[in-house]
Parts: C-alpha cells; structure tokens; sequence
C-alpha cells in the first residue's frame, strides 16, 4: 500500500466572469454568468514511503492545488485521495498531525512574535510532550542554524532566514510527510542550496516522504529522482528526469579536442554539427549509440586532447515539454 | 500535558499578551471614552432636570451605567478581527486549517485574548478614574458607584463572563462573514451600529418606546450591556437577574452553534487563490 494515493483527481472552480467596462459591470449586476475552471482534471499517482517527488508545471497548471487537496485543505470535486491510510478532508485533525506543510509564499510564524516564541506555540497547538519538543526544537535550531535568530520577531527576518525558520517550524511535530509548495522561491543562491540540501538530508536520513512543487529547475535536478509534469490540470508525465530528458530531446551534443587536425567522422547515429581546424561537435542519439561507446570509439582512433558531453539544460527540456503538450499558461 | 484544550490556551495566551502591548492605544481609547462619557452624563443630566419622573432609571443609576459602559466599551462585538482579515487576505487561513485543531475553537480562542486584552487596561483605567478619583476630588455624585450590594456584586461576575463569551460569539459570526466574503468592511459597517444601538451602549434599552421595549430586551444584543449593567445596580434582582442570565447564556450558545454551521459550511467550500 502505497503511502500517497490519488486516484482520478479533479477539482473545479465556479468563477464569477462578466464583461469588461461599464456595461459589463452592471451586467454582472443583473445576472451572474459562471463558468467552470477546471484546476485539475484525472490526476493519478502513488508515492511511496521515503520518497521525493517534484511537481513541475507552468503557473496555473494545477500544482499548488495538488497539495493544498493532499494537505486537507480543499476537498476535490471527484477521486480518491488517501495518505497513510486517511483520506486528507474527511479526517482532517488526524491527517494534518502527521504532515508538514511549507508554503513559500506564506508564512506560519506569527509576523510579531520572536521566532523561539511561535516554535513555543507549536508546541502546544501539536500538543508536543515538552521533553521531546526540546529535543526536537534543539535539533532543527542547530541544523538549520537558527540560534542567532531565536530572539528577533519574525519581520526582522530575511527571507532565506525566515525560510529556514519555516522549516523548523514545519517539523516540530515530527511529520512523517512533508509538502512543499515552492519552499525556494525568491531565494538567494546560498540560501537555495542549504534549503535542497537540508530537504536533501531530511529525505536520506531520517526517510521522511517529500513531495515539492517549483518552478526552480535546479531544485528539480538536485533533489528529484522522480518528476510529475502537469500542465492545466492534466498529468503529462511521472518519471525520472533522465527519462523525461531523453524522451523531449532524443539528440545529446558531444564536444571532441583534438590533439591534430580533426578527422571526418563517420560513425551511425552520429553527426556532425560544427567543426574547427581541431575540435567537432557531435550530435547523437543515446538509444542507438550510448554516450560511453561513442567517447570509447573515437578515443580508440584519435588522439583526443578534450571531451565532454552536454545535457540539454533543463530548462530548456521543460519548455519544450510544454510546447509538444501545448500546455504553457494560456 | 497532552490535555485537549493546552492549544486553545496557548492561542488565547499569545493573543492576549501581544495585544497588551499596545499602550497608545489602551490610553488614547481611555481618554476618547472619558471624554466621550462624561458628554453623555451631561446630557443624562440635563434630561433628568426637566423629565426626572418619566425616566425609567435614577439619574445615578444611568450615570453608573455610562461608566461601565466606557469601561466595558472595547469588549463591544463592534468590528470583526482584524487577524481574520488579515490572514483571509495573506493565505493564513490554509494554515489554520493544517492544525490539529477545531478551527472555530481556535479562532474562538484568539479573538478572546484580543478582545479582554484591548479592554482590560481600559476598564481598570476607567474603574480608576470614574470610580476612585471623581468621589476623590468631591464628584461623588458623578462617580461609577459600586454594585448594589452583595447579590448584585456575586451576580455581576457570571453575567461580565457571559457578556464576553457572547460578544466573542457575535465576533465569530462576523470573522465567518469576513472570511467567506474576503472583506471585512461590509460586515463592519453594518455590526457597528446595529450592536452600538441594540446592546444599550447609546442609551439604556428601557428609554426606548414601549411598543419595542419588550423585544429588545430578549434579542441577543441586550446581553453585551443592557442585561449585565442591570443586574450590576440591582434593576435586575432575584429571579429578574437569573432570567437575564439564562438569556445571555442561551443566546451565546446559540450563537457559537449558528457559527460553528456557517463556519463547516465556509470551510467545505473554501476556495483558494491562485495555483
């Protein structure tokens, strides 16, 4: 039994929409027009215990949706949503005592109260026996390095700094599982990496399940082994970013040096892009000659001063997978 | 330690000892209300000199009445919580759902701490002045007199309690209202006077005609003010005071099951913006 289940999800809104201007307006007095926006449309996926999973999308596409359904905050129109065996908005207090939940947009410390303050208040609103709050709270303080900030109200904060309070203020209760909804947005580079390193370690090592949703791509191919795509409201994809690379961009680029001048090559599956006096550019398919054999091969023949492969950005194999599935935000 | 209610205190607690930290305000809203008290007296007493036997209370009485009701003027159900407003428009209200908790005894508890927490240094302010210094410096007969007598002290604390508890259930309607309309100006623009008028704050509930009297005195308003001040100097007594009580205890009641369904009902169709 999987420790996430959704089955079938969908979620739709009723949007209020009238026409522009004057007319429109007092239209809208008269009667309301509706209309149906569908956030998400036959989502289904399995997580297991221990696992990190990425949720990738355009803005819109249904993501935040996602979680805030897993968290039990919203109930979904239709489908099936179980989590350690609860469904999230039937059985809401005892779901929400088991996850942790970070928006990166929001804040759960209270704005005014010094930051040791709000973990004090966590505490008791998760009824943390005080001896293991101590323990845990100590914990976290040190590895995500909170001590100089304990004392100063949350507005005094940075962002990276408040991010990481976040973070603490998320795990107090020890949660089996945690979501992240763009835990790095508006970071800076270090702060950045001691977020994915942090969720990076709390995944190893303590197996706690992650599920993150980003926009930041670099989140993606530091943290996830697996990768959901949605774009408006539909499940594109669910693999690995390996996977999802090479099924967007069949063709890898391979730079040669050479030690004399460059030879012709003529090897199938591989062809020449551009050329200097000394060096080539390859294109290659790795489903017909694997990156390894191909350096090997011409290794073997020539005298080879340089080499390296280079993997399409992935960025770059993000927007084309919106493109090929027409799902960039209308 | 693992008692039910240790997060509904601990929300009452951090609530009410931020709130105390607002002295500016304790003391402008204390000078505002002696001002604004000592107005009303001057016009009770003018009234009283020309119609003293067609009023239905003593001039010392209603004088007593103004004071506690300057006193007691913050914990007045008059505008929603800001809090709730706030966290309506930050997306903290997601986050009150992720909690382990009741979120209608959550919000119940916060809104408690604000609203003692904003009355109390001005009642204690107000006790001092209108109380203690006005028969100091020979106003005695302008004075906040104490209760009238021991029935009426004993009785007073349950109904000052009930005065609360039903305030912080009207609040919570109005919190519902806020939160299920993203705006809290509409709620308060029409709460403002309709509790001002209707609690007794503006004049005693038995000044108005005698057509109305007999339902303003049952309608839930009348237990923010009208209902304890009465019992406070013993116009209301014996079975009188214990029916005033039953109907502040049955209106909050009341109240807190109404806003416990509108609050399952928000809460089932909660939308939330944006991704």
């Amino acid at each position: 039994m999987p420790q996430i289940l959704v089955e079938s999800l969908a979620k739709s809104y009723r949007v209020a929409e009238r026409a522009p201007g004057v007319a429109g307006a007092l239209g809208g007095l008269l009667r309301r027009r509706w209309r149906e926006v569908k956030a998400l449309v036959d989502v289904s996926f399995t997580l297991e215990a221990g696992e990190l999973l990425s949720f990738i999308g355009p803005n819109g596409a249904g993501k935040s949706t996602t979680i805030k359904i897993l968290s039990g905050i919203l109930r979904p129109s239709s489908g099936r949503v179980e989590v350690g065996g609860l469904v999230p908005y039937e059985d809401r207090l005892r779901h929400v005592a088991r996850i942790g939940v970070v928006f990166g947009q929001r804040s759960q410390l209270w704005w005014d109260l010094p930051v040791l303050d709000g973990f004090d208040l966590l505490a008791d609103i998760y009824r943390i026996e005080p001896e293991r709050y101590r323990r845990r709270r100590d914990e976290l303080v040190a590895l995500l390095r909170l001590e100089p900030l304990l004392a100063q109200p949350v507005r005094q904060l940075s962002l990276g700094q408040r991010m990481r309070a976040e973070f603490a203020a998320a795990l107090l209760h020890d949660p089996a599982i945690l979501f992240l909804d763009e835990p790095t947005i508006g970071l800076d580079a270090p702060s950045k990496l001691a977020v994915r390193d942090f969720v990076k370690r709390l995944n190893r090592e303590r197996n706690v399940t992650v599920l993150l949703t980003t926009h930041d791509m670099h989140d993606v191919e530091a943290l996830a082994e697996r990768v959901i795509v949605i774009g408006q409201g539909r499940l594109l994809a669910d693999s690995s970013l390996d996977r999802l690379r090479s099924g967007v961009f069949a063709e890898r680029r391979l730079w040669v040096d050479f030690a004399r001048d460059a030879p012709t090559l003529d090897m199938p599956g591989v062809a020449v892009r551009a050329r200097t006096a000394r060096s080539l550019e390859l294109a290659f398919d790795p489903a017909r000659i694997p990156a390894a054999k191909l350096i090997a091969a011409i290794a073997a023949e020539h005298a080879v001063d340089d080499i390296h492969v280079e993997e399409p950005a992935i960025e770059e194999v993000i927007a084309r997978f919106y493109d090929l599935h027409d799902s960039s935000e209308a | 330690m693992q008692a039910w209610h240790r997060p509904y205190v601990a929300a009452f607690r951090a609530r009410f000892l931020l709130m105390l930290q607002y002295r500016a305000a304790a003391l402008a809203g204390f000078a505002t209300q002696c001002w604004w008290g000592a107005i009303k007296i001057m016009v009770y007493a003018a009234f009283y000199e020309t119609a003293a036997a067609a009023a239905p209370l003593s001039l010392g009485d209603v004088i007593t009445y103004t004071w506690l009701g300057q006193a007691f003027l913050a914990l007045l159900p008059w505008v929603a919580d800001p809090e709730v407003g706030l966290s309506i428009r930050t997306g903290g209200v997601g986050y009150d759902r992720l909690r382990p908790l009741d979120t209608y005894s959550y919000w119940y508890a916060r809104t408690l701490g604000w609203i003692i927490a904003r009355a109390l240094p001005r009642a204690v302010l107000m006790l001092v002045a209108a109380g203690i210094v006005l028969p100091l410096v020979g106003l005695q007969e302008w004075a906040w007199q104490p209760p009238s007598g021991i029935e009426a002290a004993l009785l007073f604390v349950p109904a000052l309690l009930l005065m609360v508890m039903l305030a912080v259930a009207v609040l919570m309607l109005a919190n519902i209202v806020v939160a299920a309309s993203l705006n809290e100006r509409g709620v308060n623009a029409v709460l403002t006077p309709l509790v001002i008028v209707l609690s007794g704050s503006l004049v005693p509930l038995d000044f108005f005609p005698d057509a109305v009297r007999p339902l303003l005195h049952v309608q839930p308003f009348a237990g923010l003010v009208d209902i304890p001040f009465r019992i406070y100097f013993a116009d209301l007594r014996g079975t009188a005071a214990l029916q005033g009580l039953a109907l502040q205890a049955g209106w909050t009641l009341a109240l807190i099951g109404l806003g416990r369904l509108a609050m399952a009902q928000m809460m089932r169709r909660l939308e939330m913006q944006g991704g």
